[in-house]
């Protein structure tokens, strides 16, 4: 990001005293001599009373005195310490706090402190079953005593369940969450009951060892998801939505994108996006519309001519007048595709609740015929409705809530050591249904930057002093085939080239125009001319990524079908899928062409993971079954899809398909598991054979077994990255 | 076994400690910076505590 001199007071938060604040994210962060260093130099700037990192989450806190704040100055000062740095505005700050994740974690560290300590006194009646040294009375004070802890607590820890519960039957649905507040609810009441004439069958530890089992499982899933959507936000917000809007004095202000009007004038540096739709007023430079539209090729630009917002300004600055708002603008039309795209979505069933919709009528109506049945037998109402909550309390989904979340936690816990991030347990489970996987050829197969495939490298070296002048992708590159060396003083015009003196004589490296070769090209493709020589070419190529050949293969080879989908032209994506060794691609398509495409591929019953960056594969990326974008993306990529991988290699994509279906396995593997155990658990607790003692035991056991069944997969060769 | 209508009470009042310092130790922002709080000890100055500034 490039706003370290310009204004950033729109991101400025108030403290209660009135003390201007600001959040920013800080990247590579990573020891207590970043703490340090960082802390020491921000807080000694002028006007700056105290700034706070917090490792874990890459967040500087920076607070000023009363008067006036530099956030400007804090920015620059970290870019200078060598780490980047882009403000939180005062709405995702507020969104970054964990509110869901704090009520969780209190609710499991009750429901923990209550069940060891409703075990303690409920273990001397276990131990009284076989040492016959237990009096009624003792047992039933242990009862009294143990509900006193247990009560309170599984009321307070099982709210995150009946809340759930009484949401959804408002819906006129039941999830998981009824049968287990019914089972916790019933237990208490029943176990009350029991207690107070008397009996010998009180459930109070197993009321509240549930609720703190089936918190663990909520816990994971919901640390899983917290987690991957953190690390997405702060990619995105490293491309930050920023504009720099000119005032009437010509003066540059920093504004947040939602914020920029049809109208404002809006400045655009070299190396930065354009943040909405606008048109050039002033300044000529070239544009890569990579993002947008996957062509490699930059295109000129002058005053009159209209961008879309995403394309990358290379060569000098713009100013621009917004045509539309951000809301409005190229994106926004992507968005609501994105949007149709996560609708479809949405009808996905995940595993966990396919078995739900099986177990839950299955339960009840065990329960509900364990009451009747011993009703009708003469057992009596108490008997009967005792024997019908240790159905509801051994049948009750402990392993079933930890199956799925102990396995998504476990396998992308491995997912992000190897730098990707999943941002929900639905997709891992989608992912490991892909049978058919479509590339985007611009930044994903390739890696977005150009090499020079064709060319007199002796010409090169002459032409090199010009190139290191320039910013330009093709010199740049040109200038990384010599290496190092010299540069000239050159004279840059924006949109032809530069111009310099070369051996003494006048030389220009640009586009073919500039060194007056007429009939411009297709081909990505740079002309050196030195005056009194014939004008040389030197052509380049996007390079594939090395490792993307292996990595197609590797898909291959799992029975997979690949596919190229790209917007870029014909030949450029011909030339990949080549080297890339894909036999079926597609050039030229629009974001609704891809879209098309993906779902013909849906309506032949194949299931679809998209590997896409740009803006012009955000939609695709959200109507795929399953989407993955490399880290660089879009942010609107990085969002739509659902994961990201933050390295340079490709080949974590079958990695993750791989591990995607070793997952599934364990989940089925849990849920035969499960089924296993109450199709001995149930019928022994309808014939009244569980007593509270075997009620402990199986329903610990069963998340045990399920739980260390997840844990064997993060074994193998999950090496750190 | 009227020991135990001392000790009883008196293990209800030690997890109950044990509950009231865990709500303690949530409220000062202990598990607010794991990584950073592992890393500062490292570091000589002893600056601000976890819950300034926030």
């Amino acid at each position: 990001m490039t706003a370290a001199t310009a204004d950033l007071s729109a991101f400025l938060r108030k403290a209660p005293d009135g003390r201007p604040s600001l959040d920013l994210l800080v990247k590579g962060a990573r020891c207590a001599g970043c703490i340090s260093k960082i802390e020491r130099n921000v807080a000694g700037l002028p006007g700056v009373e105290a700034a706070r990192l917090n490792l874990t989450s890459g967040r500087l806190n920076v607070l000023w005195g009363l008067g006036t704040a530099a956030p400007g100055a804090v920015v620059e000062k970290l870019e200078s310490l060598g780490y980047e740095a882009a403000p939180f505005s005062p709405d995702t700050a507020q969104a970054a706090q964990d509110a869901d994740g704090r009520r969780l974690a209190i609710a499991l560290g009750v429901a923990g402190f209550g069940t060891g300590n409703a075990m303690m006194f409920t273990v001397p009646v276990w131990a009284g079953l076989f040492g016959q040294e237990l009096g009624d009375g003792t047992r039933t004070l242990m009862y009294w005593l143990s509900a006193a802890v247990a009560a309170p607590c599984t009321l307070f820890a099982g709210q995150v369940f009946f809340r759930s519960a009484v949401a959804s039957l408002r819906r006129g649905r039941a999830n998981m969450d009824v049968p287990i507040s019914i089972g916790v609810l019933l237990t208490l009441g029943v176990s009350f009951y029991e207690t107070a004439r008397g009996g010998p069958h009180a459930y109070f530890d197993a009321a509240i060892s549930l609720v703190f089992l089936l918190l663990i499982g909520r816990y994971l899933d919901h640390r899983l998801r917290a987690k991957a959507q953190t690390a997405a936000r702060d990619l995105a917000m490293m491309q930050a939505p920023i504009a720099m809007r000119l005032g009437a004095d010509g003066a540059e202000a920093a504004t947040p994108l939602v914020e920029i009007r049809p109208g404002d004038r809006i400045a655009v540096a070299p190396g930065q996006r354009i943040p909405v739709d606008a048109r050039v007023e002033e300044g000529v430079s070239d544009v890569d519309m990579a993002l947008v539209t996957g062509e490699t090729l930059p295109q000129s630009v002058a005053a009159g001519a209209f961008l879309p917002a995403g394309a990358l300004n290379l060569d000098a600055r713009l100013v621009m007048r917004a045509e539309a708002a951000a809301e409005d603008s190229t994106v926004a039309e992507i968005g609501r595709l994105i949007e149709a795209g996560a609708q479809s979505k949405s009808r996905y069933v995940r595993l966990a609740d396919k078995a739900a919709a099986l177990y839950i009528p299955l339960v009840h109506s065990a329960a509900a015929m364990t009451f009747i049945g011993w009703m009708v037998m003469g057992l009596g109402v108490r008997e009967a409705l005792l024997r019908a909550a240790a159905v509801l309390i051994v049948t009750c989904p402990c392993a079933l809530g930890l199956a799925v979340p102990a396995v998504q936690i476990t396998a992308c816990g491995r997912l992000f050591r190897r730098g990707v991030l999943v941002k929900s347990g639905a997709a891992l489970e989608r992912l490991a249904e892909v049978d058919h996987v479509v590339f985007d050829k611009t930044g994903v197969l390739t890696e977005g930057a150009v090499r020079m495939i064709d060319g007199d490298l002796a010409q090169a070296a002459r032409a090199a002093p010009l190139a290191r002048a320039s910013r330009h992708p093709l010199s740049r590159s040109l200038a990384q085939a010599v290496g190092l060396g010299p540069a000239v003083a050159a004279r840059e015009v924006a949109g032809q080239g530069v111009e310099g003196e070369i051996d003494g004589r006048k030389a220009r490296l640009g586009r073919a125009a500039f060194v007056g070769i007429e009939g411009a090209a297709a081909e990505t493709e740079l002309w050196f001319a030195v005056e009194g020589e014939a004008p040389v070419r030197f052509r380049f190529e996007d390079t594939l990524r090395p490792d993307a050949r292996a990595t197609i293969a590797a898909l291959e080879a799992m029975g997979i079908e690949v596919e190229i989908l790209s917007g870029d032209t014909t030949g450029a994506v011909a030339r990949a899928a080549e080297g890339a060794g894909v036999a079926h691609w597609r050039a030229g398509l629009t974001p609704q062409g891809k879209v098309a495409a993906l779902k013909a591929l849906a309506d032949r019953g194949r299931c679809t993971l998209m590997v896409g960056d740009g803006l012009n594969d955000a939609a695709a990326l959200s109507a795929a079954h399953v989407s993955f974008a490399p880290g660089s993306a879009s942010d609107i990529s990085l969002n739509a899809a659902d994961l990201v991988f933050l390295g340079e290699q490709l080949a974590v994509i079958p990695e993750a398909i791989a591990l995607a279906r070793k997952a599934r396995r364990r989940v089925q593997e849990n849920f035969a598991f499960s089924a296993l155990y109450n199709l001995v658990a149930a019928p022994a607790a309808m014939f009244g054979l569980v007593t509270p003692l075997v009620a402990a035991i199986a329903m610990s056991g069963s998340s045990l077994a399920v739980t260390l069944n997840a844990l064997r997969l993060a074994r193998g060769k999950g090496r750190p990255a | 076994m009227t020991i135990l209508l001392i000790l009883a009470p008196l293990s209800m009042l030690l997890a109950g400690l044990g509950l009231v310092a865990f709500f303690w130790t949530f409220k000062a922002g202990q598990y607010d910076d794991p990584m950073g709080d592992a890393e500062r000890i490292l570091l000589d100055h002893l600056d601000a505590g976890p819950d300034d500034p926030v």
